[in-house]
């Protein structure tokens, strides 16, 4: 039976860590104008707040008092449904994801994690595939062409993209032996991070994820230029927003998604963060929070740097070149662990 | 005459792609902390370069009596239509007898082409470097003679804008 | 709770398919149709085979079933309009459909009962674990693990044929 204090810190955690991804999408707004700003010699939105810091707020409330427009072609009941299918996924993914090393309190250890379920890398790769929906149910409900072909491209996309990304995890998975991320973030600090064993699935990996969260180069579902604006043309006021959101919400999930996988999650190198107590609570979610911004800025200035891909390069790319790699990847990886037995 | 097509041959490493996208990202990079060309608008000013044409002004002469002798060439040369001139019998005896006793620029009609400015024999009429005069109202962007020659008031001492990113409050006319 | 939550879900999964059948919009049959998986994954994560259950989301939910709506969204089925006639060729179909599944379900479910029952207290726990699921796949399983990937081969080269008629 659960008892009040795991009831209560899990009820905190589930806050904390919902807060955070809202803030952390708040402030991945921002960070996106302003630094696409310093990239094209420009400064970017400074003036709502200190330095711009409350425009995602001013932003927030402009899409709340937007008009919400439901065209008379779109098919009503899936058109309220997409944006709703699209965000419940994005917002749940963070639950497995370790943001911290375990803490003591009143001599009971708390996980730093919403929910450590036995097969937490399956668990988020079911949500991410279940995320599509909303995006195809978004292109289709609309009834109008641009975002039907949107929806497409996403569905075809993010299938493509999965298996690639799949396989890459399956490296890792074979060479830590377990399918939380806590075993696989313990395996690392034992050994060194993932990213100097599996080179190949953390290059695939951080190509696949820009993919999945369509991302530029890989934002062809949404392709302003040829699409206006994809699956979420038709929409408009707090719905479009709830696109917006669970999109950074993706990208954020996905970026400590990449960071636990590859880089040892909350791991500091060299430091054992038991030995420091609370201090090292304390770093080891920093360590956490600062390789996901690397990865999050990452994001923003391949967005800034790189074209978008053409539909057939993005096709050719998925199925000739990152799924064979993928497969090798995993091939050699069951070489290498059979012949150290 | 022969024509050398230059075809592109990707060399090794450019069929990689990898090298190219390092080198993009080092460039936009770098750019994130070179000197940013934004000008913060309300508190800093774009100073226009000479011969800029903005908001007109009616220039005067010395003792302070007005150049334009109503001759409404400028309403005359105007493409738009947009001078509205009033003439009267001058007051004064040296040889002008005209002056106008009203003058009036629709700004909204005005599209700033400076033919008034040529047409003037007595170079009576001017564009400045005025250009923030945008306003609510149409009625408020018709501006009168008293307007012009207030314009001409506050431009004829140097450029305002650099006067006003020095920190001193100009206003132009009326705050039109 | 595990009971309480195991009705909610039965309850959920059973109106979810009998919407997929009944309603004559192809694409909310699809949706309820994958609502109906997510059921049956949370039936699953009841049962603590939470790799099976996970599966369940990630290749019928997440795979398959976009494929299926992928198809209703391109041959853009129109709603389907009730047909008039008490005899009609459909009805036959549908009479001996019915026969063939009452007959399927009266072979399959006393043996499943008698399987469910058999199952010792106490195994249920690791029952749905990957390294139970892997090890059962790849031995006692293995013939039919292979015909099956073998079968997948097959139709993964018949598709690329008839859809690329020059190669």
């Amino acid at each position: 039976m659960i008892d009040m204090f795991e009831l209560l810190a899990i009820i905190i955690k589930v806050l904390v860590v919902f807060a955070g991804t809202l803030v952390g999408i708040m402030i991945m707004t921002l960070a996106e104008r302003r630094v696409a700003g310093f990239i094209q010699y420009r400064l970017g939105p400074n003036r709502v707040g200190f330095g711009g810091m409350l425009q995602p707020i001013a932003d927030g409330l402009k899409f709340f008092s937007k008009e919400d427009v439901i065209p008379g072609q779109a098919n009503r009941p899936l058109f309220l449904l997409a944006p709703l299918a699209v965000m419940i996924p994005a917002l749940m993914t963070f639950a497995v994801i370790p943001f911290g090393a375990p803490m003591e309190i009143a001599g009971r250890v708390v996980k730093l994690q919403v929910a450590d379920i036995n097969i937490g890398l399956l668990y988020i790769l079911a949500l991410t595939s279940i995320g599509v929906y909303g995006l195809v149910l978004a292109g289709w409900s609309a009834g109008s062409k641009y975002p039907q072909l949107g929806g497409l491209r996403s569905s075809a996309q993010l299938i493509s993209y999965e298996l690639a990304m799949g396989l890459a995890i399956i490296g890792v998975i074979m060479i830590s032996g377990g399918l939380t991320l806590n075993q696989i973030i313990a395996y690392q600090q034992e050994t060194g991070w993932n990213i100097w064993k599996q080179p190949i699935a953390a290059f695939i990996f951080l190509i696949t994820i820009y993919a999945e969260t369509n991302r530029l180069p890989f934002d062809l579902t949404e392709a302003e230029q040829e699409l206006v604006g994809g699956y979420h043309t038709e929409y408009s006021a707090f719905k479009f927003a709830m696109f917006f959101l669970s999109e950074y919400a993706n990208m954020i999930t996905a970026a400590a998604f990449m960071v636990c996988l590859f880089f040892g999650g909350w791991d500091v190198p060299f430091i054992d963060e038991a030995a420091l107590g609370g201090w090292g609570v304390l770093l080891s979610v920093a360590s956490f929070l600062g390789k996901t911004a690397f990865f999050l800025f990452l994001y923003i200035l391949v967005r800034w740097t790189l074209p978008r891909f053409r539909y057939d390069q993005l096709m050719r790319l998925g199925w000739k070149f990152l799924l064979p790699l993928a497969l090798l990847n995993v091939f050699l990886t069951g070489l290498v662990l059979a012949v150290k037995g | 005459m022969a024509v050398v097509v230059k075809t592109y041959e990707p060399k090794f490493w450019d069929r990689f792609y990898l090298p190219a996208i390092l080198k993009g990202l080092a460039i936009t990079l770098t750019r994130i902390f070179v000197r940013k060309d934004t000008i913060l608008y309300p508190e800093h000013k774009h100073v226009p370069a000479p011969g800029y044409r903005g908001l007109h002004r009616l220039n005067k002469h010395a003792d302070g009596r007005i150049k334009c002798v109503a001759c409404e060439m400028c309403a005359t040369a105007c493409p738009s239509n947009c001078i509205t001139i009033e003439p009267s019998a001058a007051p004064w005896d040296d040889g002008e007898e005209r002056y106008p006793i009203k003058f009036e620029i629709n700004l909204l009609r005005c599209i700033y082409c400076g033919f008034c400015e040529l047409a003037c024999p007595k170079d009576a009429i001017e564009l400045t470097e005025v250009y923030d005069f945008a306003n609510y109202t149409r009625d408020s962007l018709v501006i009168d003679m008293d307007g012009l020659l207030e314009v001409y008031e506050v431009t004829s001492q140097g450029s305002i804008y650099t006067r006003q990113n020095a920190g001193q409050p100009v206003k132009v006319a009326q705050q039109l | 709770m595990t009971t309480a939550l195991f009705y909610l879900f039965a309850a959920l999964l059973i109106g979810s398919a009998l919407f997929v059948v009944l309603n004559r919009n192809p694409m909310y049959s699809v949706v309820a149709l994958v609502f109906g998986f997510a059921n049956l994954a949370g039936i699953y994560f009841l049962l603590e085979a939470y790799f099976i259950g996970a599966l369940q989301v990630l290749v019928y939910a997440g795979a398959i079933m976009v494929l299926f709506l992928f198809v209703v969204m391109l041959l853009d089925v129109k709603p389907d309009k009730p047909r008039r006639g008490l005899v009609h060729l459909d009805r036959w179909w549908f009479a001996i459909l019915v026969v063939l599944f009452l007959g399927l379900l009266l072979g399959i479910v006393p043996g499943a009962v008698r399987l469910i029952t058999s199952v010792p207290a106490g195994h249920e726990a690791d029952i749905g674990n990957v390294e139970r699921v892997g090890q059962a796949l790849f031995t006692s399983y293995l013939l039919p693990f292979e015909v099956a990937a073998l079968l997948l081969t097959v139709a993964l080269i018949g598709t690329v044929f008839l859809a690329k008629r020059k190669i």
